[in-house]
């Protein structure tokens, strides 16, 4: 049995779970409908509007920022297996690779994207 | 090398298994049975692990705190946690009226898979391991790192402005911290040229990778606790879930049994940072010898791999617990600033510096071969 079928495996351990689990607190639990019980968790109030609305777009600038290194730790860990057969030729040709990205980081830095500026008006 | 007498090694019952089953079905239905196998133990192992962590949590928490603790049901109220699993399966799963419902019903089961997935890529003991691919530390990463989709989803579908800033802060927190977890696994992998967990394990049989990089490695190992302990909403990056500015965070429309995926999840993905930190950094389930020294491996192989293993990671866990009740909780802005600011750039120098060391062999097992082998 190869490794890849273990994961198959592994994964439908994971999905049975949850099947499972689910279904039988849906079996055994207690059920009773009530419109007030539904309603959202908000400090006993009812409701003010939604909840899918807009959000602070600094969440989104990190998630950007993320992607960025996310990706360079696709193309690292490759080069970080063999670097000791690369020798100094993979110490050099990484480094300038590392250089740029942190340029982008640096950019974001000055840009005052990492500042966590307050929303509300002073 | 000498083989060592391993009297309580699971090798030779699994041995046996696996040569009945190959000897009395065909093998296409041995494989399967096979399958089925691993799977169950996976699941019963999954389980009794969140258990005795429930437990053990809620003690140790008690302790920090002059407090006694579960200790009700059974002695010293070690089945408290059974208790409070049946508890929670016999709970009420309220029907929340403005949700998404589909992405409100899919959310528990990201999450779960995501640390079933990343909890059957760990060795625990010799040849005890479900997954053990050659990109394993990227599998890990990669696998551990859907759940935060299920908690995103959670934070969104459940319609509820608490649970929607819970799981915008853990997104940005989680995947912040992620990037920290990924590079100082990545200074690990260049110490020891391979990303399979059982290379690793053998690449450390007579000196730890902790010590074996001694500065860098020492210093990934601080920056991927650290960053463990923030990927796993814990300790004083619990913010996500503050429970007194935001009741739950992503999981306050959550009840009964849903509820209980999260928190089981939540408890897994604690183990398995600190299983990860045991296998990459202490040496896995490798018993502590020295090179030459014979009697003393005999005596250290006497106590099994998995015992070695569940030391290490208990001992971790421990030191999670420990920074947990020993610091007050971040706020937001310095969570990202300590990510962003100082482990990232700290981490790209750390990774530089761990190439050079490795190149110019001045690691402990090319400084001194004789003491450490090679």
């Amino acid at each position: 049995m190869t490794d890849s079928s273990f994961f198959l495996v592994v994964l439908l351990a994971g999905i049975t779970l949850v099947a499972v689990g689910l279904g039988a607190a849906l079996l055994i639990s207690p059920r009773s409908v009530n419109f007030q019980k539904g309603e959202p968790y908000e400090c006993g109030l009812p409701t003010h509007g939604t909840s899918w609305m807009q959000f602070r777009v600094g969440y989104y600038l990190y998630a950007i920022l993320f992607l960025m290194f996310d990706v360079e730790i696709i193309f690292l860990y490759p080069w970080a297996t063999i670097v000791r057969s690369l020798g100094i030729t993979g110490l050099v040709s990484i480094l300038m690779f590392i250089v740029i990205l942190s340029l982008g980081l640096a950019y974001a830095w000055k840009k005052g994207v990492l500042e966590w500026k307050s929303t509300t008006s002073k | 090398m000498l083989i060592y007498s391993q009297p309580l090694e699971l090798t030779k019952l699994l041995a046996a298994v696996d040569s009945f089953l190959q000897g009395n079905l065909t093998p296409g239905w041995a494989v399967l049975v096979k399958g089925i196998l691993v799977g169950i133990l996976i699941l019963v192992v999954y389980a009794l692990i969140a258990l005795a962590l429930i437990y053990i949590e809620r003690k140790v928490a008690a302790f920090f705190q002059a407090r006694l603790g579960p200790n009700r049901l059974g002695k010293y109220g070690v089945i408290q946690s059974l208790a409070d699993m049946i508890k929670i399966l016999i709970k009420e799963i309220i029907h929340i009226n403005k949700a998404d419902k589909l992405l409100f019903f899919v959310a528990p089961l990201f999450v779960i898979v995501a640390s079933v997935l990343a909890f059957g890529a760990l060795p625990f003991g010799m040849n005890l391991h479900a997954l053990d691919f050659n990109i394993g530390v990227f599998y890990l990463l990669a696998v551990s790192s859907l759940g935060i989709i299920g908690i995103l989803l959670a934070g969104w579908s459940s319609n509820n402005k608490y649970s929607m800033i819970g799981a915008m802060r853990s997104g940005a927190q989680f995947i912040s911290y992620e990037l920290s977890a990924g590079f100082s696994l990545m200074t690990i992998v260049v110490l020891s040229g391979s990303m399979q967990f059982s290379e690793i394990i053998e690449g450390q049989r007579y000196c730890w990778n902790l010590f074996n990089g001694h500065l860098p490695a020492i210093i990934a190992f601080v920056i991927y606790l650290i960053s463990g302990h923030a990927e796993t909403n814990r300790g004083p990056f619990d913010l996500p879930e503050a429970e007194s500015e935001l009741t739950a965070g992503y999981h306050t429309e959550y009840s009964g049994l849903q509820f209980g995926f999260f928190y089981l999840s939540e408890y897994l993905n604690m183990f398995i940072v600190a299983a990860v930190a045991t296998t990459v950094f202490l040496g896995g389930w490798m018993p502590v010898q020295i090179n030459g020294w014979e009697s003393f491996n005999q005596a250290m192989w006497y106590i099994p791999s998995w015992a070695w293993f569940f030391g290490k990671a208990g001992l971790m866990m421990f030191l999670s617990l420990w920074v947990r009740w020993s610091f007050p909780r971040l706020r937001i802005d310095l969570l990202l600033n300590l990510e962003w600011k100082y482990l990232l750039p700290i981490n790209l120098v750390n990774l530089l510096v761990m190439v050079v060391v490795v190149l110019s062999g001045f690691t402990l097992t090319d400084l001194f071969p004789a003491l450490f082998g090679k």
